[in-house]
Parts: structure tokens; C-alpha cells; sequence
């Protein structure tokens, strides 16, 4: 059985979809054919994943001082 | 999938009646579990601390008068994050620092492909490498250099944990353009971060080269 070939453009084009598993599962089984042979898209696969797991835990926009307790007072008015 | 949830929280709906019965301070609790994530939606388009807290105190006074025509069809965060977003846009508008750019949403996500600049293999997460803290400011630098409309998409998806749906609602744009606009805030932070030769952390260059196919 043959499989379509994907360039890496169209990896490149997929790979968000691919880390979120929102991809159908033809399309999924060509990009992992062709990240089984092609280095550069391997490291564009890892380090994009890196960058979605560094947000999940490492990013907080911290409350400025006070925020909370300036809006509870501007509700009350 | 099965049945969907109700969007609206049982408890969530119990504030509601109160708040529409009078009771203010049943709104406070309302919004209280969401106090972060208004801010973080007022600032990834303000990139600013002060102009945020104030639009972020617009939108929940917006949210309190308009709360009897909210018909809890979808989530009270997702509703109140809507209204932060345009809140800030609006604010946007009127401050003159950003008379020339650009925040009406375009009809159609025009831009040609992006292209990753590096290929540096890092398969290890960097963050042993760093303090937890200098980890966070970093990421807050690379994001403050995204473009605006990649950069209210990042932070709703990956920072706030929105679903594709949720976030196409609260932005007011089609889930097709999420998912694009998301890949390329995913691939230009990916280059904003990536460890220089010397393999040293680099916050990376302010602006992102967009290269288009021949």
C-alpha cells in the first residue's frame, strides 16, 4: 500500500494540529512516516511541543498588588 | 462524544439569580475565580500592566450591567472573556500610541506560510537550565514580541487553556483562523526561544522575519 509523501512545508503547516491530536488519522500516519526520516521537522515537532509544555506550566501573569481589592471597591460603588 | 455539558455551572447559575435579584456581592464571587484570566486576555493586547488593570475593571463592571441579557449559553468565563477582549480593543483604538496599527480582525488569514528559522535540535525542555523565574520572564518577553493577533490566540490557548472554540468565540474569528494563528505564535516563539549556537538561552529578536514561498 502506498502512502502519499508530505513535504515539510505541509508539516510545518500541520504540526500545531499534530501536537493538539486534531488531525485525521491518514494525515496523522503521513507525518509521522515522514518525521521518521526527516531531522529538521523532528526538531521542529520537539521544540514546539517544548514551547506548548513550557506555557501550560510557566507562565502566570501575575495579579498587580492590590487588583482585587480595587475592583471589589469599584463594584461596590 | 457524548452528551455535552451544560454550559453553565450549576453554582455559577445560583450567582447569577442573585446578582439579577440585587445582590452585589454574589457578583464578586462570580467573577473572582476568573480575576487572572481577564487579566491575562486584557493584556495579551495591551502588553501593558496598568492599561490591563484598568480595562480588566471596565470589563467586569461592563459584565455586572449587562448580566441579565447573558443567556448562559455558553460559558460565563468564555462571556466574560469576550467582553474583556473587545474592551481592550476598543481601549486600543482610542490610545493614540497605536494610531496606525491595526485591530480590525482581516477578512481572511492572508499571509503565506511560515517558516521555522532554526533547526537546532532541543529535545530537552530548558528549563533545568534556569530559574523558574527568569523561565517565566523569558516567556512573557517572547510573547510580548508576538504580533497582537498571534499573541491574544497563544495566550488564550496555551497560557489559559480556552478550547479552539471557546477561544474563536471570545476573539470573535473562525476556529480555522485560530489554529493558524496559533501554529505561527507556536513556531515564532519556538525561534524567539530556541538556545543560541553556544547553546545559551536567548530571549530572541523583536521581530519575526515572515518568509513567503517562492
Amino acid at each position: 500500500m502506498s502512502m502519499i509523501e508530505i513535504s515539510c512545508v505541509e508539516v510545518w503547516r500541520e504540526i500545531s494540529n499534530y501536537i493538539d491530536a486534531a488531525i485525521d488519522p491518514e494525515l496523522r500516519a503521513r507525518m509521522e512516516a515522514h518525521l521518521k526520516v526527516c531531522a529538521h521537522c523532528t526538531a521542529v515537532l520537539d521544540g514546539t511541543r517544548n514551547v506548548v509544555k513550557l506555557l501550560a506550566d510557566g507562565v502566570e501573569y501575575d495579579l498587580p498588588q492590590g487588583f482585587s481589592q480595587r475592583l471589589y471597591s469599584k463594584l461596590k460603588d | 462524544m457524548g452528551v455535552a455539558k451544560p454550559p453553565l455551572d450549576a453554582n455559577e447559575a445560583e450567582l447569577i439569580q442573585r446578582v439579577c435579584q440585587g445582590d452585589k456581592e454574589a457578583f464578586y464571587g462570580l467573577v473572582r475565580p476568573y480575576e487572572r484570566a481577564v487579566y491575562a486576555a486584557a493584556i495579551s493586547i495591551l502588553n501593558n500592566p496598568a492599561d490591563a488593570e484598568e480595562v480588566a475593571q471596565e470589563a467586569v463592571l461592563k459584565a455586572f450591567s449587562s448580566l441579565a441579557r447573558f443567556r448562559g449559553e455558553a460559558k460565563f468565563s468564555t462571556w466574560l472573556i469576550q467582553i474583556t477582549i473587545n474592551e481592550a480593543r476598543l481601549k486600543l483604538r482610542k490610545d493614540r500610541r497605536h494610531l496606525y496599527e491595526s485591530v480590525d480582525e482581516p477578512r481572511s488569514d492572508e499571509e503565506g506560510d511560515y517558516f521555522p528559522q532554526d533547526f537546532a535540535d532541543w529535545r530537552e525542555v530548558p528549563s533545568e537550565a534556569l530559574q523558574r523565574k527568569e523561565l517565566g520572564q523569558a516567556l512573557k518577553h517572547a510573547i510580548a514580541g508576538l504580533a497582537p493577533k498571534y499573541r491574544e490566540v497563544l495566550i488564550l490557548r496555551d497560557v489559559q487553556h480556552f478550547s479552539t472554540e471557546e477561544t474563536a468565540r471570545a476573539l470573535g474569528i473562525s476556529e480555522g483562523n485560530v489554529k493558524t494563528r496559533l501554529l505561527r505564535a507556536r513556531l515564532q516563539m519556538r525561534d524567539a526561544l530556541a538556545p543560541g549556537i553556544d547553546g545559551s538561552w536567548t530571549t530572541g529578536k523583536a521581530e519575526y522575519k515572515k518568509v513567503r514561498p517562492w
